[in-house]
This record gives structure tokens, C-alpha cells and sequence, in this order.
């Protein structure tokens, strides 16, 4: 059925670790049965994969119920070994012998199915070196005898990385290269894996709390950031009223749950940055000097340049563009940021707030050219606009 | 009534796509399922994996393998229950691994 649907061109992956491990389990199940448990995770691992190749096709969205309605019928297992195997998939990919990087990178290339283009843009490496970094990986992986047999002590040493690929997950959807704007399954999929964390007790720590937080708090968001037109909307221009209050209420109470432990995690900061964003009523009701304090410590732990781009952002928001600009030009490794549209485009808006329309062109036009979707390349076209309509007046 | 082993003989090939081993997965169940219901089979036998090793001749030489190299190494054994061997063979005519390009090989069970 799902051969049918996808077509046997799609298929080809020979490579894939999981792929082995289900080959075995293959041939020795055809003979002696298969174990109920198992049967999840086999219906798992193929619906993952139909679901990453489905993805990756212009037909998606027409084919993706059909695919649904199938899988539903296939599902008698009961859900929580499902689940359970779900996550065990997860942590068996973050064998510590890997540098966390790259038990993230295989986490989002074998489970989630992310082409080695996506898994790159979301570490802003190269896909050459992406592909080399996951053949490594993959190679580990192919070594170690005990994959997919995890115990409960091989869990909390691992929680990190899985914590990081859900992540990125979900920020892959929210903010993603891929052809549309927004893909809101990708969002899904990693709430609902993070919520997967919290309903079993190794993983449901003050982490898992935070991240989970974050999640609810940015997706309450997402019904506000596409408009009806399928435009991408600046925070600053979204209609509050479209954000969705009880994903809101949820993070809210994630956050303070999460404040059980004495760690503060990334997670916590963010999660804080999005509850601050959510709690304003009106655009102009941000704290941003609160938020600019929660980046300073952002950046001390987990330093990056897309922090610091956001810190500068938010710099301008509270002490004015010109404040703002002389933060985007003090970041340390901002040439990591070179082919990132937001870098250019931040650069333009702060011109254009600065009365210096021609500059702020000049940089929305280099961001446009760096744009990686329609919807970017649209956001983009109306700021090049709104410095000729400037411009003129 | 007679007994009947099917060697289930293939080439270990690479991994194929979860959907198409699910697929297959599916196959075999549903023909272990067939032959269940019509009473044929004496013991579902046991799955086997490639490697090991062969003890040969008088000196007890050992070598490696098979390989996954070697053409159709015997990959799992069944014992069924046919009226004849023409049974047997019309029965193994719906196994899976005919499919993915293996062979059965429908041998006699000698009766003590």
C-alpha cells in the first residue's frame, strides 16, 4: 500500500543504519512471527519514513490524510509501547562516542528523515561537510552492537542530545528552508516527542519542561505568523488575537514547572524570551529590556551567532536602531551569518528604521537573493517596497 | 499424510526500504497465516543468520561462513505436512521468498 502510494523510485536509502537493524529483525520475524511489541516498531520506523518522503513531495498535502487513514488501520499496538519505541529509536542514535552535533545530525537525517540539505541549514554548515559529518556518524552507529537495546541507566546521559534534536525539530518547521513558510508538522511531530519525554520519568526533567514550555509558547504563535495570504508577518505586525491562548496557558504552566531544578538550561532562557512575547498584550507592551537580559544570558551559555542576531535585534527594539546596528556589527563570528537572509534583512531593517532608505534597500535586495523560500522571498519583496514608497515621500 | 522441510535459500541482500519489509513482513505472515488454517505446519522452524562457521571430513577442518557472498544460503527451515509431494510443492509455490528472488528447496522428511 505504502509502496503504492509512494513509488518504488522512492525508496532507495540502502545505507540507512535503521534499515539494517530492521533487515534483521525481517528475517528473523518472517519465520518465528512478530513480537507484539516489535510490531510498533516496525509500523514506526516505516511511518516515519513514508511520512519524511511524503513530506518531501509537491503531492504532500493531498496524499498525507490517505497516508494517515492507512497508517490509523495498520496501528493496533497498543500506543504506549509506540511511543516508548519511538523513543528509544531517539536515544539509541545519541551514542556518546559522537560528538552531540552529530548524534543531532543523524537523530534529525534517520529518524526524522531530514534531507542532508535540511540537517545543514539547521547547523548553517555546508551540505558537503553535513554529509561527511553523517557518513561518520552513521559508520559509529553501524559499530555499536548495542543499538535500539538501551536501558534505563543508558537514558539520562543521553537526554541532551535528544533534548537538541527535538529542537531543532521544531524549529525546522517554525523557521525552516524548506518550500513552505511555515511547516507546522514539523512542529508537531516535535511537541509531540516532547511531550513524549515528559510522559516517562527518566526524561521528564526541569529540561524537558523548559523545552516543552518553549515549544507551546512559539507554536501559540504560529496561527499569527503566516496571514491569510500565506505571507510571512513580522512579530511586531501580528494580529495577538489569532495567537492561540491555550497553548499559551500550557507553556505557562510548563515554565513554572520547570523552575523545579537548580539548572538553568538554554531551554529555561528561551522559553522565558517566548512567555515574554506571549504575555504582551500589544506589540509595544514588550519588556525588551527584559528580554535583551535573558539573551546576555543566553549567549553565556550557549553562545551563537543566530543569540546574538536575535540579542541585537531585540537591543534595537530597546534602545533604538542605531543601538541595534552597532550590536549586529560586534558580533564575533557574524560570517557564519553570511548566508543567512535574517542577518541581511535584520541589517536593512534597522537602516530603513534609521531614515537611511537606500541602504536598507541595498541590504533587503542582498537578503532576497539569499532567500530560501517563496514566502521569505515575498516578506522580503514588500520591505524592498516599503523603502521605495519611504524613499519617495 | 508426509512431512515436508522447506529450505528457504536466498542471497543475504542489502537492506531494503521499511515499507518494502514491512510489505514482505506482511507476506510471509499472511502465508505462515494460510498454512496455519489449513493445518500444514508441523514447526514454523527456526530463522538463520549468515556466518557461523562448517566442521568438514575426518579431520574436523573448520572454515568460515557462508558468506554473504555465496548464492542461496540457507536462511531458515519449516517443517509442513502435505499429502504428497506435489502438495508440498504447490503449497511452497506461495512463499515470499520467491519474491524477493530466493528459492525453496521442498525436501522429504524421512520417516523413521
Amino acid at each position: 500500500m505504502l509502496t503504492r502510494m509512494l513509488g518504488v523510485d522512492k525508496l532507495a536509502l540502502a545505507e540507512d543504519v535503521v534499515q539494517d537493524a530492521l533487515l534483521t529483525a525481517f528475517q528473523t520475524w518472517r519465520l518465528t512471527g512478530v513480537p507484539e511489541h516489535f510490531a510498533a516498531w516496525l509500523t514506526t520506523a516505516a511511518r516515519n519514513r513514508a511520512i519524511s518522503l511524503l513530506r518531501r513531495q509537491r503531492t504532500a498535502q493531498r496524499l498525507a490524510p490517505e497516508v494517515g487513514r492507512f497508517l490509523d488501520e495498520e496501528r493496533t499496538p497498543p500506543a504506549a509501547s509506540l511511543e516508548g519505541d519511538e523513543l528509544r529509536m531517539m536515544f539509541s542514535c545519541c551514542q556518546p562516542r559522537l560528538r552531540e552535533e552529530a548524534q543531532v545530525a543523524l537523530i534529525l537525517h534517520l529518524l526524522c528523515g531530514f534531507s542532508v540539505g535540511e540537517v545543514a541549514a539547521a547547523f548553517l554548515v555546508t551540505e558537503a561537510a553535513m554529509h561527511k559529518r553523517l557518513s561518520r556518524g552513521k559508520k559509529v552507529l553501524a559499530e555499536s552492537k548495542r543499538l535500539f537495546e538501551l536501558t534505563t541507566a543508558d537514558f539520562a546521559p543521553r537526554l541532551s542530545a535528544v533534548q537538541r534534536a527535538l529542537y531543532l525539530l521544531f524549529n525546522e518547521g517554525y523557521h525552516g528552508a524548506g518550500p513552505e513558510v511555515v511547516r507546522a508538522e514539523l512542529c508537531r511531530e516535535a511537541m509531540r516527542l516532547a511531550r513524549l519525554l515528559l510522559a516517562h520519568p527518566p526524561s521528564a526533567t526541569p529540561a524537558s519542561r523548559a523545552l516543552a514550555a518553549l515549544m507551546c509558547l512559539d507554536a501559540a504563535r504560529l496561527p499569527g505568523r503566516v496571514d491569510d495570504a500565506g505571507n510571512l508577518t513580522a512579530l511586531s505586525e501580528q494580529d495577538r488575537s489569532r495567537w492561540d491562548a491555550s497553548l499559551i496557558a500550557e507553556g505557562m504552566e510548563l515554565l513554572e514547572a520547570s523552575a523545579a531544578g537548580e539548572e538553568v538550561t538554554p531551554y529555561h532562557l528561551e522559553a522565558a524570551i517566548a512567555a515574554i512575547h506571549a504575555a504582551a498584550g500589544r506589540a509595544e507592551d514588550t519588556r525588551w529590556g527584559d528580554i535583551v537580559d535573558l539573551y546576555d544570558a543566553l549567549l553565556r551559555i550557549r553562545p551563537s551567532p543566530v543569540v546574538a542576531l536575535n540579542r541585537a535585534i531585540s537591543v534595537a527594539e530597546h534602545a533604538g536602531p542605531e543601538r541595534g546596528l552597532e550590536a549586529l556589527a560586534a558580533i564575533d563570528d557574524r560570517d557564519r551569518l553570511a548566508a543567512y537572509p535574517f542577518f541581511t534583512a535584520a541589517i536593512g531593517e534597522l537602516e530603513l528604521r534609521s531614515g537611511r532608505f537606500d541602504r536598507a534597500r541595498e541590504h533587503f535586495r542582498a537578503a532576497y537573493g539569499l532567500a530560501r523560500n517563496e514566502g521569505e522571498r515575498r516578506f522580503l519583496e514588500r520591505r524592498i517596497a516599503e523603502c521605495d514608497r519611504l524613499a519617495r515621500s | 499424510m508426509a512431512e515436508f522441510a522447506y529450505l528457504y535459500r536466498e542471497v543475504d541482500k542489502g537492506p531494503a526500504s521499511p515499507q518494502e519489509m514491512q510489505e514482505r513482513l506482511k507476506n510471509w505472515t499472511a502465508w505462515f497465516q494460510d498454512l496455519q488454517a489449513k493445518g500444514h505446519i508441523k514447526q514454523r522452524g527456526v530463522p538463520l543468520t549468515v556466518g557461523g562457521a562448517t566442521v568438514k571430513g575426518r579431520e574436523r577442518q573448520v572454515h568460515d561462513g557462508p558468506y554473504a557472498e555465496s548464492k542461496d544460503i540457507v536462511m531458515g527451515v519449516t517443517v509442513v505436512e502435505a499429502r504428497d509431494l506435489a502438495q508440498a510443492i504447490e503449497l511452497a509455490r506461495g512463499c515470499p521468498v520467491l519474491d524477493s528472488g530466493g528459492l525453496v528447496e521442498v525436501r522429504p522428511v524421512r520417516q523413521l
